[in-house]
């Protein structure tokens, strides 16, 4: 299983390469780039001369190719090079917001972890029920309304009914774990509210599939009792799909909050994302494209190695 | 201490039957209406009897087990009856009373092995839950047990087995497993549903074996439901035959295999090919189908498809006793069973003349090989050692045209393979394929497009081999526009019907979507897609294996009729050797992708000369009581190996009764030992010669 992990570990190199090549050309495609937004973005009027020198300066005249031998080497170094715009590395400019954006993906999963087992699980065996019609409202209800409209209504219902809003700042959760959670538990309740009715839908259909398989009424004619061949004969086999779906989302969470973000005024890695398009700052969108790519190409290895935990007929290696 | 406490149990309530199913309705509410599964049947069980319920798919048998155990799907209900195990009544019982009992007193064992057991549970703990559950017993004395009972069912290494998982074990380990769970809290009861249909003819034999020695030896009584009549025949004390959600006879064993007094049993057992009776006749079979049991006749529920029907069968009619156990639900029972009325089903003509056969060979396969490869098991991630099975190693012969070839061979023996390979579908490895006077072995695309015309395939499973969203006639019409051979729509409309006809079927039918025909029909039109070319070889793989029993007969006096009208040659692809017997001229018996044995169909049943179609024979069960119960005890041990890891020499020596040292080092070559007579043996001399394999 080691050996596995490393070996595909060692096969995201050339997909990150891919990444890297694919970002790196496709922006230098569009028209425009950082110096006009930055010295001619407002209107203000500049003379091409001081363009061409700004150019020069962030080595933006260099051939094409010269710039992207040198990007790649930098990589090779795991140097994410320096932002044109704040001209700090690239590296802390994400660092700063991943910590945030991490925390809430993984505030939102736990939220819906906890929520869409039992949820889903309600549903399959009350099926067309009342219990399955309320938890299909609701889980319906989580994929139609925007994560950052309910955020909203979250937001105006703290300060309707406590008159009371989280903290604007934020702050880690190993300096005030009170503070930090008061601030982001809001946003996690937000997007984990689609996240957990993604799953438990899943949950519902793959358990009813299950359910209905030979094995099921084989444990119950063992006289096994029904709490256990939920729980035990199975659910097992029924959280299978759902954990792809949750490693998806999880992966999306990391780089897709981008208005959400803006609701709760989280400085995050959407809104970093947001930034670096309009500035045109190529070196800190190539930098974020790489690390959401290694994002995912990490999630789906670790739901493949829980694949190999929760079904013993997959193993990898040997 | 306690077995004394149970005898004592046992002997005060021997006057009660074990099990008593009494007067027993079942319906099920479906969006196209209220399915009237199980109507009135009752039968008793009494201790350590081994009772069979015998039936077609679709009769009831299945569905009146489950409601013993009372695990029927919510869209089912019991609307009247009673089941009474010693004497009390399952169906009262609440919930949890009910839970009970499933497992400690009644165990199941179902038919599918490979699907019964929990893909992500150990085994161990799979037969330690009813110990746990119900004898609460600790994890040490359940391991304990669980360890016994492996051993019981025949299970060697039992430790290591215990912490695998059930895709770790083969299908016959699989229902061994199962049996172990059923036997786990000894209980009283053990309903087994179709327990060895999924598995090999020898597998089967072993499984059948242990579960009647169990049942004996620890006094569990057995209900077998199933529908092999060979089974009955040899395992069970007394049968009720199911039809259309009744019991129509039942009766002891004898009584129901020696005089038959309802004319549906009688014609179950003509319409099966017998080993142990002549061959030469057509099958006698029951045309048509069973009623719909949403509106089931008032009368006799066989009238219909009865040849002996007369204007009283309209009337209803009870279980008639016509012995000491044995009653059938017949108006004419008294006539039959005076001897007066001869119950004869129609069967065609027989087959006089057999098709005119040419010397000329219309297919000729030499030294066939096709090698599969597959990621070797320890091979590394980056690295490309490749494992082979050898799926089809060596095979070769001939077919003469008008000539029906049998292939027959266990799961895994390669036979599909050479069909495969036979149509081009897969590529041969090695080896030639020669067609009439043209090698097609390596033939491209567009060379074989003419010759697929002349060759062409029947498959298994009639559900999932036509398209579900075209019609009969579309399917059957496809061909015919494919390859232009009939490019007017109005013509092709015709030739469909001419098809249609052709089988069996109404023209009519073409109209019609798969999902509204039954499986026989649905065979019928596989047929006639077939048959659509005008070829002159149809490879049949297992093309009635997935039918019931008199629908089998139909679609196999079919091939016969077909054969002899149109000069089709065969390839006739199955596992089941009665079948295969009937129809073929010449049989090829194949284990692990070699050929064991070629022969005549009358010389290979009659004098095998290799111990592995000796074994098969003597596997498959005959559906006579006398004959079963006089058969020594079927002997082949073990599994079959894997393909993938064949034994070294032999293929076969690993299971052969017979095997010496040579076996296990040097294959033995494919020799002819009369004319016309192929073993692959080393010991095929002394075979011949009555040295060995007495009794062959």
């Amino acid at each position: 299983m080691l050996l596995y992990t490393l070996k595909r570990l060692l096969l995201t190199i050339p997909t990150l390469i891919g990444v890297a090549v694919l970002v790196f050309f496709m922006l230098r495609v569009v028209p425009g780039d950082i110096v006009e937004v930055k010295l001619r973005g407002d209107g203000g009027n500049v003379t091409q001369e001081v363009v061409e020198q700004e150019r020069k300066r962030l080595g933006l005249d260099r051939p094409l190719l010269v710039q992207f031998g040198d990007y790649m080497l930098g990589l090779a170094k795991f140097d994410l090079g320096i932002s044109m715009w704040t001209e700090r590395p690239v590296i802390e400019e994400i660092m700063i917001r991943l910590e945030l954006s991490l925390e809430v993906a993984i505030l939102a999963t736990i939220f819906a972890t906890i929520i869409s087992i039992p949820l889903g699980t309600l549903a399959a065996l009350y099926r067309n029920t009342w219990i399955d019609y309320v938890v299909r409202i609701i889980t319906i209800g989580g994929l139609s309304i925007p994560s950052f409209w309910f955020g909203m209504i979250i937001m105006l219902t703290l300060l309707a009914l406590f008159n009371w809003l989280p903290p604007i700042t934020f702050t880690p959760i190993y300096v005030d774990p009170v503070a930090n959670l008061s601030q982001l538990i809001w946003p996690a309740l937000a997007v984990g509210y689609r996240y957990c009715a993604v799953t438990a839908r899943m949950i519902r259909s793959s358990l009813l599939e299950v359910l209905a398989e030979d094995y099921i009424r084989t444990a119950r004619a063992k006289g096994v009792y029904e709490k256990l061949v939920v729980s035990r004969h199975a659910l097992r086999n029924a959280l299978l799909p759902a954990i792809t779906v949750m490693g998806l989302e999880f992966a999306f969470l990391i780089g897709g909050l981008v208005v959400t973000e803006q609701v709760f005024n989280l400085n995050g890695i959407g809104q970093l994302f947001v930034q670096s398009v309009s500035r045109n700052d190529f070196m800190l969108i190539q930098g974020m494209v790489i690390l959401i790519a290694c994002f995912y190409v990490v999630i789906n290895l670790v739901v493949d190695l829980l694949y190999a935990v929760f079904d013993p007929r997959i193993r990898y290696g040997n | 201490m306690e077995a004394e406490v149970l005898e004592k149990s046992r002997a005060a309530q021997s006057s009660v039957p074990l099990l008593a199913v009494e007067d027993l309705h079942v319906r099920f509410e479906t969006s196209r209406g209220t399915v009237r599964a199980v109507e009135g049947i009752s039968y008793s069980v009494n201790r350590g009897e081994v009772v069979a319920v015998v039936g077609e798919s679709g009769c009831g048998k299945s569905v009146s087990a489950l409601t013993i155990m009372r695990l029927l799907a919510k869209s089912g209900r019991v609307t009247g009856g009673r089941i009474l195990l010693e004497g009390r009544n399952l169906l009262d019982l609440s919930d949890e009373e009910m839970r009970a009992v499933r497992g400690h007193e009644i165990s199941m064992i179902f038919q599918e092995p490979m699907t019964s057991l929990n893909p992500v549970l150990p085994i161990g703990m799979q037969i330690m839950e009813p110990l746990l559950i119900h004898l609460k017993m600790t994890e040490d004395q359940a391991q304990a047990r669980a360890l016994e009972l492996m051993h019981q069912v025949g299970i060697t290494d039992g430790e290591r087995r215990l912490a695998q998982y059930p895709h770790q074990l083969s299908g016959g380990m699989r229902q061994r497993v199962m049996i172990a769970i059923g036997l786990a809290c000894k209980p009283k009861l053990i309903i087994a549903d179709e327990p060895t249909t999924a598995l090999d003819v020898t597998i089967q034999a072993q499984i059948l074996e242990l579960m009647k020695n169990l049942s004996r030896e620890l006094g569990i009584a057995l209900v077998i439901i199933t529908h092999n009549l060979g089974i009955v025949a040899r395992y069970a004390d007394r049968v009720n035959v199911m039809y259309a959600a009744q019991i129509i006879e039942k009766g002891t064993a004898d009584d129901i295999f020696l005089q038959p007094g309802h004319p549906y049993t009688n014609g179950l057992m003509r319409s099966v090919p017998r080993l142990d009776e002549p061959r030469g006749s057509k099958l006698q079979t029951i045309e048509g189908l069973p009623p719909d049991l949403r509106m089931p006749p008032e009368g006799c529920r066989f009238a219909a498809r009865c040849p002996h029907r007369i204007e009283k069968c309209a009337l209803p009619i009870e279980l008639i006793p016509v012995g000491d156990s044995h009653e059938a639900r017949c108006h004419r029972v008294d006539e039959i069973m005076a001897g007066t009325l001869k119950v004869e089903f129609p069967s065609g003509s027989a087959v006089t003349s057999q098709a005119k056969k040419s010397d000329k060979p219309i297919l000729e396969v030499a030294h066939l090989k096709k090698y599969f490869g597959v990621k070797a098991a320890g091979a590394g991630f980056f690295s490309n050692e490749m494992a082979t099975v050898r799926a089809v190693d060596d095979v070769s012969f001939a077919i003469a045209e008008g000539e029906t070839l049998g292939l027959v061979g266990e799961s895994g023996c390669g036979k599909t393979t050479v069909g495969r390979v036979v149509l081009r579908l897969d590529e041969a490895t090695d080896g030639t394929i020669k067609f009439g006077t043209t090698d097609v072995t390596h033939h491209s695309g567009r060379e074989m497009r003419g010759l697929r015309r002349k060759i062409q395939v029947i498959f298994q499973d009639p559900y999932s081999s036509l398209n579900p969203r075209m019609t009969v006639g579309e399917i059957i019409a496809e061909p015919l526009k494919v390859y232009g051979i009939v490019p007017e729509k109005k013509a092709r409309l015709d030739r469909v019907g001419e098809l249609l006809s052709q089988v069996g079927l109404f023209p009519y039918m073409a109209e019609r979507y798969p999902h509204e025909l039954s499986g026989g029909q649905r065979q019928r039109v596989g047929i006639a897609r077939a048959l659509a070319l005008e070829p002159s070889l149809i490879v049949c793989d297992e093309p009635v294996s997935a039918l019931d029993v008199s629908i089998q007969g139909q679609v196999i006096n079919l091939l016969e009729d077909l054969q002899q009208r149109l000069g089709l040659t065969y390839l006739f692809i199955a596992h089941d050797l009665a079948v295969v017997r009937h129809i073929s001229d010449r049989v090829i018996v194949m284990y692990l992708g070699k050929v064991m044995e070629l022969a005549d169909r009358d010389e290979i049943y009659a004098r095998p000369l290799h111990p592995y179609t000796k074994a098969l024979l003597d596997a498959a069960p005959i559906p006579d009581p006398k004959i079963e119960r006089a058969r020594a005890p079927r002997a082949l041990r073990g599994e079959i190996p894997s393909p993938l890891n064949p034994p070294t020499g032999c293929v076969f020596h690993t299971r052969c009764p017979i095997a010496l040292d040579v076996c296990k080092q040097q294959s033995p070559a494919v020799r002819e030992l009369k004319p016309g007579h192929l073993s692959a043996c080393h010991r095929a001399e002394e075979i011949l010669e009555g040295k060995v394999l007495q009794g062959a």
